[in-house]
């Protein structure tokens, strides 16, 4: 059976689909992201690397390769040699699986990576409600209002336009102090111009069209005229704008956190994750990559998705 | 079309004024300023009170700005806190860089960009076409960080070819000559990854505007006159279909120049973007808001001369 979506479209959506997945369920599998497991033990382990976790009636965990017992000794191959546990302070020995390896400190990448993932998820969806909805305001007003109006907003959406982002959000941030909610709203108002410009574009376009100088001729309020006559006709072509947006929104959340102005520090960001990885690459390739790919999958996703949404207006499928 | 562009050049010197003004204000009203950033408590009040006088910081908010923003239009930005030089002296040593890797990295990006739309549209939907899709897709998803660390671990640890850091070599350059290709040779990997980076948008646009173009049809009558398929794209479809891209480049020049943030950063190009990264890790004020300043006037004069370029180039805007 053939699906009437287009390739790009099935195959973006379901990568999204995966991420998603893994973003809800994963916590419940994964452990504590935060968590340290020994560092000692299990500190830079390589994906799918499998460890020993005994833990001790004091509630310590030690990790190691390889266990066996010895009359009333339990032995660890533990950080290059083999360390004596008293069977009877052991309280139980494990063996996990580390899907993407662990960092420096032993925390479970793939735990990290998902954390961060739902952190780069959800501020990008936040940023882009705001800029979509200040840009549809500001397009919807500059397309339906008076000349005089239309052309002083423009001129904001210009100005906007000339501000070079990073390096304002990089000064803002500087200032501001790092805090998630700076994060989003530094994103938001930087990408709202483009909206504006499409929306307006459209507007003008729907304008023209007989059935809205018919409704404009019933002397509907203009935020009726907006609300239910404009804004219908706008809905695939933003739908896909939005999701390219969304994806250059996570490119540049993760290239302000690489540079350490993201979200503060004991949260998980793939851009910092990736940054701190790179401090010791040659010892564990799997630090700066794994993150970078994560991020690179996602924009791929949204990209992909929104080639298809374009291909599905046109008709092209 | 002189009156419009004379009132989009004031209109952009007005966006110029607005962000310097906004970062001043940004700046001071932050809470505490450097001597109250300064943590050590062996330092002495008076010694804070000097420094603050120092820095102008007890003067009111009202003058500062004024004496800050006239010495701003006379080209002097005040002293860097971090290199303990005028900011200006700083960034005459850190401009020319990050114009010669930006330029350099259009330069790239734009061939890059140009030479793969044109072979997507040799044969539409064709091998080629899905294959350098799917490539100038991944080139644009991939962030600059990663497509930076990958060619640095391939070019400069696995087979190194050019070095992984920096602008200069440690020995000083016998002759000019040697410092050119010096120069060039540690140029390659950060103009690259600029090139590599931005390509995917200019290919991936001029694919789609070069099959528009092939839809009208002058491009149908030269075919009839009996121009040859290379001729038809080259020399008919191509100028009109690469008209837009001026605008393109002008738009991308913020990204171009923020982008260079992270490649210089990782480079250690010492260039605007590093010169900026540790100005605002050390918190250093004037050099902060000269580097904001500079990047948005260039960045505005840049769109500037964008609808300049496109003026002359579209014979319709020119009038």
């Amino acid at each position: 059976m053939r699906s009437a979506l287009p390739r790009r479209l099935r195959f973006g959506l379901a990568l999204l689909a995966a991420g998603f997945v893994a973003a809800v369920a994963g916590p419940v599998f994964l452990p504590d992201p935060n968590a340290i497991l020994d560092p000692r033990g299990a500190g830079l382990l390589p994906p799918l690397a499998r460890v020993f976790v005994v833990q001790l009636a004091d509630g310590t965990l030690l990790a190691g390769e390889a266990v066996h017992r010895s009359g009333d000794k339990l032995m660890l191959w533990r950080a290059g040699t083999w360390q004596e546990l008293r069977l009877a302070e052991v309280q139980g020995v494990t063996r996990r699986l580390f899907v993407a390896g662990t960092d420096g400190l032993g925390r479970d990448v793939a735990a990290r990576l998902v954390a961060a993932g739902r952190i780069s998820l959800a501020i990008g969806f936040l940023a882009l409600a705001l800029a979509v909805l200040l840009g549809t305001v500001v397009g919807l007003l500059a397309g339906l209002g008076p000349g005089p109006l239309d052309r002083a907003l423009m001129a904001v959406v210009d100005a906007a336009l000339a501000i070079p982002l990073l390096f304002v959000l990089l000064a803002v941030s500087a200032f501001l102090g790092q805090q998630t909610t700076t994060v989003v709203l530094l994103l938001g108002f930087s990408s709202w111009m483009g909206v504006a410009r499409l929306v307006r574009g459209l507007t003008l376009q729907v304008r023209q069209q007989p059935w809205f100088l018919a409704a404009k001729g019933l002397g509907l309020p203009p935020w009726r005229l907006a609300v239910v006559h404009v804004l219908p006709h706008l809905a695939t072509p933003l739908l896909q704008d939005a999701t390219l947006r969304l994806g250059d929104l996570i490119l540049l959340e993760a290239s302000l956190s690489f540079l350490g102005f993201g979200v503060p520090p004991p949260v998980p960001s793939w851009g910092s994750m990736a940054a701190e990885g790179f401090e010791v690459w040659r010892l564990a390739w799997w630090l700066p990559i794994l993150p970078g790919m994560a991020v690179a999958l996602v924009v791929l996703a949204f990209a992909l998705v929104a080639e298809g949404l374009g291909e599905l207006a046109r008709g092209e499928a | 079309m002189t009156g419009r562009l004379v009132r989009r050049l004031l209109a952009s010197l007005l966006v110029v004024w607005a962000v310097a003004t906004a970062t001043f204000f940004l700046v001071s009203l932050a809470p505490g300023d450097l001597a109250t950033k300064l943590t050590d408590p062996r330092i002495a009040p008076a010694a804070r009170e000097r420094l603050r006088q120092h820095y102008g910081l007890d003067r009111p908010l009202a003058k500062r700005y004024l004496a800050w923003l006239s010495g701003v239009v006379l080209g002097d930005f005040g002293d860097s806190f971090l290199y303990r030089r005028p900011v200006r002296e700083v960034l005459a040593q850190a401009l020319p860089n990050t114009l010669l890797l930006a330029t350099v990295g259009l330069c790239l990006e734009l061939i890059l960009g140009v030479v793969l739309g044109l072979v997507q549209v040799r044969r539409p939907h064709g091998f080629w076409d899905r294959a350098l899709s799917a490539f100038s897709l991944t080139a644009y998803a991939l962030p600059t960080f990663l497509v930076a660390a990958g060619l640095i671990w391939l070019f400069a640890y696995r087979w190194p070819l050019f070095p992984p850091s920096h602008m200069t070599g440690l020995l000083a350059p016998a002759d000019p000559w040697t410092t050119i290709k010096d120069r060039l040779w540690h140029l390659a990997l950060p103009a690259i990854t600029v090139g590599l980076t931005g390509c995917g948008a200019v290919a991936r646009y001029l694919r789609g505007a070069l099959l528009d173009e092939q839809a009208q049809t002058y491009i149908l009558g030269a075919l009839a006159r009996g121009a040859s398929r290379s001729r038809v794209v080259l020399v008919h479809a191509l100028p009109n279909a690469a008209l837009p891209l001026i605008t393109l480049l002008g738009l991308s020049l913020p990204f171009l120049v923020s982008g260079a943030l992270v490649i210089e950063v990782l480079f250690s190009w010492p260039g605007m973007g590093q010169v900026f990264y540790s100005a605002v890790t050390a918190r250093d004020i004037p050099l902060i808001q000269a580097v904001t300043i500079l990047v948005t006037a260039a960045v505005v004069v840049g769109n500037w001369l964008a609808d300049v370029a496109y003026a002359l180039a579209d014979p319709r805007i020119r009038r």
